[in-house]
């Protein structure tokens, strides 16, 4: 399928626990639910295998601190 | 006549001394007596390839010399009492920035609007302690046009060297009568052009970290090195930081900066010092009448003589304790309340010498004011 | 170059709050400079004081940190005496329109190149929680206890009405128009405006029950629509996001180049 091509393969949810503040708007806005808060209230790719490399959550983080790694 | 004499107003004559010293960026705003230097500058600086703009107030005038400063040129705005209080905040930004500008403020009547179109001298203090917090400031004026001229070259020169805004205090008199004014040729003042760092792009420019001589080299907005410039307590980098170290260590600088060179920065003239057992100290269109009762008097054996001060501040103490020394009495000339005449007491020996002699209804001191007063003094009545 | 090119990486984590979105338009801001390829050195960063004041700081740009309320007339000096520089001015509604509504009105008047980001959170969070003239009646802040009962203004129609050659609005969620609006809005030759509904959670949101940072972005997600919809034909409260002036008339610079050379013939 032409259009499976030129989807982006995800390699990588490259999350900065250190810029990480919890405020969860990663986690709430994912369309496919992969993000979650850990115990410490840092984002984690809880289900990498649904994401389909859109980078809402890169693109919408107030601390730069996640990075969505693609082939 | 030569075209290097003209017949001008004295606004006019610090417009073509910001000329002379490469001014080439001017924001001002119209307010009587100082609309003048905008006037004249609207129609030279283009001439020039320099820029005018007449913002939406004095704030912002201020506010855009110092945009124009940061990217290399030699910038300045002038204003008047009411538009000098509301550039102060600007003012101390520019101060705590360090950043090269002339502040020309043609004095009139106050406090408010006061008296536009009449002289006083009464923004002295306004000018040394005007914007908040501790900090020192250059202000300096002249009584006639050669000298406004030359002390203009020089607001420019001192600006450029300690990198700090210096304000150039004149009046409506001195700022509207007419007067001959010599141009001289270029180069016959040492011009001091802005300083750039020899620091090559990719290595570590500090925007602030004075060098061995104590000079700062700058580096223009839109240059190879990118810093920041803020008007909070910083390091010498441009960024932010409230270490007591820190801000002790920079507001050390900001004021050593400029009292350390007092006596460098002291410009005065004096008119029989010598032998006078009176000495007149004033400054600004004062210093013309004084200058006036000096030689009349001196004319009837009378040892008068008068310190005339360029140099306001930071205030030639030294100098001033110096050339009073001898005197039985000294005499401040001035159009305010004394705000000079209780620097001269801070600054002599046996302070209860010092008299005032003032004039404060708008209109200039004359040299039968100045000759009354000093009969008064000595006893002898008007 | 990638977006972490742009950052000043050893000041961060920022001091922005948890949420705050602050972040998010400088996240959107980083991508659409990396999108125009300009090199770091043209770009000037003029910024006011207040929490979105701060963004300068983080920037790798020459950075311009000036007093509340009088970047713009800081930028309009930057830019004249400079004109081939790139002027970008991030402001708080507070600093852009309380105190520094004079420069702003007089810097769209002049249309001068300069690109103008309203980072409007309807409050000044800085100091606290105080409204601002962005906040709008029936609105609780520290100083306004019993809601407030000013009007606030319409950026839009008040840059338009200055004379901003390109006027734009949009939010935090909606951050790939956002990052698109200010791409266009540093390329535009004349004054740019872009407003963007930026959440205070801590403040704002706190005081007026609004929730946390997701439910305030969802807020915007539900209370904007773009520009000219049947939305908002239908329901005028919807407030309108997109492009609403973007034209072309001379800019204040390139009309003063003709000053000079108008001065220059003359002698």
């Amino acid at each position: 399928m032409v259009e499976a091509q030129n989807k982006p393969k995800l390699k990588e949810h490259r999350i900065n626990r250190a810029w990480c503040k919890g405020c969860g708007i990663c986690v709430a806005f994912c369309p496919k639910n992969v993000l979650e808060l850990d115990e410490t209230d840092k984002a984690v790719a809880a289900r990498p295998e649904d994401c389909i490399a859109c980078k809402l959550c890169e693109l919408r983080c107030p601390d730069l601190a996640i990075d969505i790694i693609t082939e | 006549m030569k075209s290097n004499v003209k017949f001008v107003q004295g606004n006019e004559a610090c417009v073509e001394g910001a000329i002379y010293a490469g001014l080439k960026f001017f924001a001002g705003y119209p307010i009587t007596p100082s609309t003048e230097i905008a006037e004249a500058l609207s129609a030279r600086l283009p001439q020039v390839g320099g820029k005018f703009i007449q913002m939406e107030d004095e704030i912002a005038s201020m506010c855009a010399i110092i945009g124009a400063s940061l990217t290399g040129h030699k910038v300045m705005t002038a204003t008047s009492g009411p538009g000098f209080s509301l550039k102060q905040e600007a003012l101390g930004y520019a101060v705590m920035a360090e950043i090269p500008c002339v502040v020309v403020n043609v004095q009139r009547g106050g406090p408010s609007t006061g008296n536009p179109t009449h002289v006083a001298q009464g923004d002295v203090m306004q000018a040394r302690w005007g914007t908040h917090g501790d900090h020192a400031i250059v202000a300096m004026t002249a009584s006639n046009h050669q000298d406004v001229f030359a002390v203009t070259v020089e607001a420019f020169n001192i600006a450029e060297t300690y990198r700090t805004p210096v304000v150039l205090l004149f009046d409506e008199v001195v700022g509207h009568m007419r007067e001959k004014l010599v141009i001289p040729a270029p180069g016959e003042i040492p011009l001091v052009e802005r300083l750039h760092t020899s620091v090559p792009g990719g290595v570590d420019y500090h925007p602030y970290l004075p060098r061995e001589d104590g000079r700062l080299p700058m580096s223009d907005f839109g240059g190879v090195h990118r810093y920041n410039v803020t008007g909070l307590f910083h390091d010498m980098w441009g960024f932010p930081s409230d270490n007591p170290g820190v801000v002790h260590g920079l507001l050390r600088h900001l004021v050593d900066k400029i009292e350390n060179n007092t006596y460098q920065m002291a410009r005065y003239k004096e008119f029989c010092l010598e032998d006078a057992d009176t000495v007149l100290v004033s400054y600004g269109s004062s210093a013309r009448s004084a200058l006036h009762v000096v030689r009349n008097r001196r004319a009837r054996g009378e040892r008068l003589g008068l310190l005339e001060l360029q140099t306001l501040w930071p205030f030639p103490a030294a100098i001033v304790r110096e050339k009073c020394a001898r005197a039985r009495s000294v005499v401040v000339v001035e159009m305010n309340t004394g705000q000079i005449m209780r620097e001269v007491k801070a600054a002599v020996s046996d302070p209860e010498r010092v008299f005032l002699a003032n004039r404060i209804d708008g209109t200039l001191i004359t040299p039968t004011d100045i000759r009354n007063i000093l009969r008064l003094i000595q006893g002898r009545g008007v | 170059m990638a977006v972490k090119d742009f950052i000043r990486e050893r000041f961060f984590p920022h001091i922005w709050c948890a949420g705050c979105g602050h972040g998010i338009v400088l996240n959107s801001l980083l991508r659409a400079v990396e999108s125009l390829g300009m090199s770091k050195n043209e770009i000037v960063m003029v910024s006011g004081i207040g929490c979105s004041s701060r963004i300068s700081g983080y920037l790798d740009f020459h950075t311009l940190h000036t007093i509340h309320g009088r970047a713009l007339a800081f930028a309009t000096g930057v830019k004249l005496s400079r004109p081939e520089l790139n002027l970008i001015v991030p402001m708080g509604d507070g600093d852009a329109l309380a105190i520094g509504g004079n420069h702003f009105i007089h810097a769209a008047r002049r249309n001068i190149d300069i690109t103008a980001i309203v980072m409007n959170n309807r409050i000044y969070g800085m100091t606290g929680g105080q409204f601002s003239p962005l906040s709008g009646c029936g609105i609780m802040a520290t100083t306004a206890p019993y809601a407030t009962v000013d009007q606030g203004f319409d950026v839009v129609e008040l840059s338009r009405a200055a004379g901003a050659t390109f006027v734009a609005r949009s939010t935090t969620y909606h951050v790939q128009q956002l990052t698109k609006l200010l791409r266009e809005a540093i390329l535009h030759e004349g004054f740019s405006v872009v407003e963007v509904l930026t959440q205070c959670p801590t403040y704002f949101g706190r005081r007026n029950k609004q929730g946390g940072a997701v439910e305030m972005m969802n807020w915007f997600k539900d209370h904007t629509t773009p520009v000219g919809s049947k939305a908002k034909a239908e329901n005028p409260d919807l407030i309108e996001r997109g492009i609403f002036v973007q034209k072309d008339l001379p800019e204040y610079c390139k009309a003063y180049d003709q000053v000079i050379e108008r001065a220059q013939k003359g002698k």
